[in-house]
């Protein structure tokens, strides 16, 4: 029986498994939703500081002070800003999904990555990179049939 | 050097990201994205420790980027850092108690796969 019918006796176990499968769909897509800012908040943020950095040639790696004139470069200041967006809506995903669910799926940046540093920044792309694309896309597919929450989320009811 | 620092990127990254995780499960489900709300959250979650320690680690982890990105390709940096995801998916199960099923373990296993061809 689902478990919006233990909690409201006034709903017939139809009712309920209706209600409790229009939350689940809301909250996978609430997921969805998330998933896609934090790949596309590290994305964009990663291409602009490295095309900031590029430019910021003069500058040596492990200088503490010259991270802060770094921001100077507008490129690199917008990357940062949109890293932090990443960061954001990752904490917020990890309030409700596990870790072991966040951690493979938002994995597919790296392939986004790779194709942004090909087409943005003219970076080489072997053979080998676009098998490693289609292992990492099998990777996250697998890992994205699996519930968000395993632990006892709000929504998905814990354990599966 | 390039290789110390990818080992203190995905070691610093791992521990923030579990930290982050225990932080925010304390924390409670999000649900309520208006400012307010958003302000209220940012207040409690400064006192948390776990979120201290995950943002010291996450500090730690960017400007180790940064430097890597500054004396490597993009196509090195981010690929090279992705084991992290793995070490987190055993970091989950052991520590935080996650359910990880076959599907998790061969996904996993799929994406450090992949990310080892994408050094090539």
């Amino acid at each position: 029986m689902p478990r919006l019918a233990l909690l409201d006796p006034t709903k017939t176990e139809g009712q309920a498994e209706a209600l409790e499968n229009k939350l689940r769909l809301k909250q996978n897509l609430r997921t969805a939703l998330f998933v896609a800012i934090v790949v596309c908040g590290n994305l964009v943020g990663n291409v602009l500081l490295r095309a900031g950095m590029r430019r910021s040639t003069a500058l040596p790696a492990l200088a503490p002070t010259n991270y802060v004139y770094a921001l100077l470069y507008p490129w690199v200041l917008v990357g940062v800003l949109l890293l932090i967006v990443g960061v954001a809506a990752q904490l917020a995903l990890l309030s409700w999904a596990d870790l072991s669910y966040v951690a493979p799926v938002t994995s597919i940046g790296y392939v986004l990555t790779a194709l942004a540093g090909k087409v943005f920044l003219h970076e080489p792309f072997s053979t080998p990179r676009w098998a490693a694309i289609l292992l990492i896309t099998a990777g996250v597919t697998l890992v994205s049939r699996t519930p968000p929450s395993t632990t006892g989320g709000e929504c998905y009811g814990g354990r599966q | 050097m390039k290789w110390a620092l990818v080992a203190v990127i995905s070691a610093s990254s791992a521990l923030a990201d579990v930290l982050q995780s225990a932080g925010m499960k304390d924390h409670g489900e999000i649900q309520d994205f208006r400012p307010q709300a958003v302000a209220g959250h940012l207040a409690r979650l400064v006192r948390n420790r776990n979120m201290l320690v995950a943002v010291a680690s996450l500090a730690v982890s960017f400007f180790a980027f940064v430097a890597l990105i500054s004396v490597s390709e993009l196509s090195f940096a981010v690929p090279a850092t992705a084991t992290t995801y793995v070490l987190e998916v055993i970091l989950a199960k052991y520590l935080l108690r996650e359910h990880v099923d076959w599907h998790r373990w061969t996904g996993a296993t799929l994406v450090a796969g992949g990310v080892a061809l994408l050094m090539l």
